[in-house]
């Protein structure tokens, strides 16, 4: 995978006197030159507003824009273009299934059901529209290695639940979650099955038939695109039945002074201009990343996280959450280091020229659940390589004898 | 390259407060008490602080959670504000703020800080000011508190 290095210039710099390794990914990619040059040829070229104009740009910049559309509908093997919103990112996906979907549907007394190793951004939504229609919030619980039991599942999910919201992989643990089998469970009994899939569309096959999910939710940043766009896949019969939160231009049909009718989907969800540069952008990354090969880029994320693990293991004073299996894993290591906290470590890190990320990762319930306040992430893509890693650890190394030092 | 740069930023006196801190605890709950987090990163500090009649600090205690420069410069804090008066304390709250912004600070002005001055390094660490600030902004929170 080392040739793919190239494409990604940012990756070829020092910062404080270091090659750069980039170790932050599960925050947010780095941008290919192929998706950066598709961006910039819309601006110098295309750059028109969508669905309005007779001009030729108009058209240009429509067909484009749609047409990533169909590029994305075929990545997750959705049936149907119509099942494919733009929206700002995942954050925005699954608030949009909360406001819209869930508050048309949810009634006193009916349960949520989510998990410990939510995101915040697939745990609030869910918070307060529990608090809001007077229903039940409910969690399932981990198992020690920080994997989700079928069994607990099925004793959590009842016929009184109505939506069943899980990430696909956890952006601390790792864990990459039995998405098809919960959302069988959740049939069984009613429910509709909400994915927030921000760690895994970046890096991994999704079928969305295949998994039968009914709401699916990525960003485009951490996937190679630009910032500021991402997707929201819903069942086009839900989406049917679902109303718009967002009103205004883009998506309406007829206005009248007293009632207005929407635009057929998908286009009923995505009031105002869009951003159709970011739509864009979104498309050639996933030409980008289809053209090297989702299985490619999973398997080189399962080899590097194993490479990692054994080599972080033998640390001393090292801690790991999540499982310890790398087929269970998607690539990022979460970790602590005895005596060093993680903002002292990543400040070691950086000074050594290597990017991770420190905190809570957006994910409070979890820490407590690890009991932990703080932990330090490395997350790699498919442009990171061994000696990444070989040189994370050999700054954990450093940072831990430095600190060790310090307090002799 | 160097982890020698991380001497400006870790310096010795630092790095003994976070080893040993000074009024780690909780004053009973007649005090003002202070809960003040650092979403971003976790960090999170509990501040108590016992404010006689003539508005002096008479005592003040922390606990928390945080990195060795959040944990250290609360440590230091406490150290210092003890005694003052509530506006001293504040005043002392300002020169730190300046000083993580980067700004000049005339020698006596520093010499009143003592070893909070070995902080200054903090404000080359942008990503680090927040857990420098966060026992001081708690501090000014705590003293809004009483005032009201």
């Amino acid at each position: 995978m080392n040739e793919y290095r190239k494409d990604f210039p940012i990756l070829n710099q020092e910062v404080n006197g270091h090659p750069l390794v980039y170790l932050d990914s599960a925050a947010t990619s780095q941008k290919p030159v192929q998706v950066l040059e598709v961006v910039r040829k819309y601006y110098d070229f295309d750059n028109a507003n969508v669905h309005r104009g007779v001009h030729t740009l108009g058209n240009r910049a429509t067909d484009a824009y749609e047409g990533a559309r169909e590029k994305v509908r075929k990545f997750i093997n959705a049936k149907s273009t119509k099942e494919i919103i733009y929206t700002r990112g995942t954050t925005t996906s699954i608030n949009t299934v909360a406001s819209s979907y869930g508050r048309q549907n949810i009634q006193e007394g009916d349960e949520i059901v989510i998990t410990y190793m939510e995101h915040h951004s697939n745990l609030i939504p869910w918070q307060q529209l529990a608090k809001e229609k007077k229903a039940v919030l409910k969690y399932i619980d981990l198992e020690e290695d920080g994997t989700i039991s079928l069994e607990t599942v099925k004793k959590t999910v009842t016929p009184k639940t109505k939506i069943v919201a899980m990430t696909m992989a956890s952006n601390v643990l790792g864990t990459i979650n039995p998405i098809k089998e919960v959302a069988a469970i959740a049939h069984e009994n009613g429910a509709v099955m909400v994915v927030d899939a921000a760690q895994a569309a970046p890096h991994m096959k999704i079928d969305v038939q295949d998994l039968d999910c009914d709401f699916l939710a990525f960003s485009g940043h951490k996937m190679c695109a630009p910032t500021g766009i991402g997707i929201l896949y819903g069942k086009q019969e839900l989406l049917e039945k679902t109303e718009p939160i967002e009103f205004g231009g883009e998506m309406i049909d007829f206005v009248d002074l007293y009632d207005s009718t929407w635009k057929e989907l998908p286009w009923k969800f995505e009031g105002g201009t869009p951003n159709i540069a970011g739509a864009i952008g979104l498309g050639a990354a996933i030409d980008y990343l289809t053209n090297i090969g989702m299985e490619r880029i999973r398997q080189h994320e399962h080899d590097l996280v194993a490479y990692a693990l054994s080599e972080m293991e033998k640390i001393e004073g090292i801690h790991i959450y999540g499982p310890k299996d790398p087929d269970k894993r998607c690539g990022l290591i979460t970790f602590n280091l005895d005596g060093v906290h993680p903002h002292d470590l990543a400040t070691v890190l950086d000074m050594r020229g290597i990017a991770i990320r420190a905190g809570h990762h957006c994910a409070q319930p979890l820490m407590k659940w690890l009991n932990v306040s703080a932990t330090a992430r490395a997350s790699f893509y498919l442009y990171n390589n061994k000696e990444d890693i070989d040189a994370l650890v050999e700054g954990l190394r450093a940072a831990k004898e430095y600190f060790n030092n310090v307090f002799e | 390259m160097s982890l020698n740069n991380l001497d400006q930023l870790y310096r010795a006196v630092i790095m003994e407060h976070y080893k040993k801190p000074r009024n780690k605890g909780h004053l009973d709950e007649n005090n003002v008490t202070v809960d003040m987090n650092n979403p971003t990163c976790g960090d999170r500090i509990h501040l108590t602080l016992k404010i006689n009649d003539d508005g002096i600090v008479e005592d003040a205690k922390f606990d928390g959670e945080g990195c060795s420069i959040s944990m250290s410069s609360a440590s230091m804090m406490t150290e210092i504000i003890k005694g003052k008066k509530i506006d001293e304390a504040l005043e002392l709250a300002d020169v730190f703020s300046k000083m993580m912004l980067g700004q000049e600070i005339d020698d006596e002005t520093l010499e009143k800080l003592g070893d909070i001055a070995a902080l200054q390094g903090v404000s080359k660490f942008p990503a680090r000011i927040k857990c420098a600030t966060l026992a001081w902004k708690a501090l000014e929170k705590g003293v809004r508190k009483e005032q009201n």
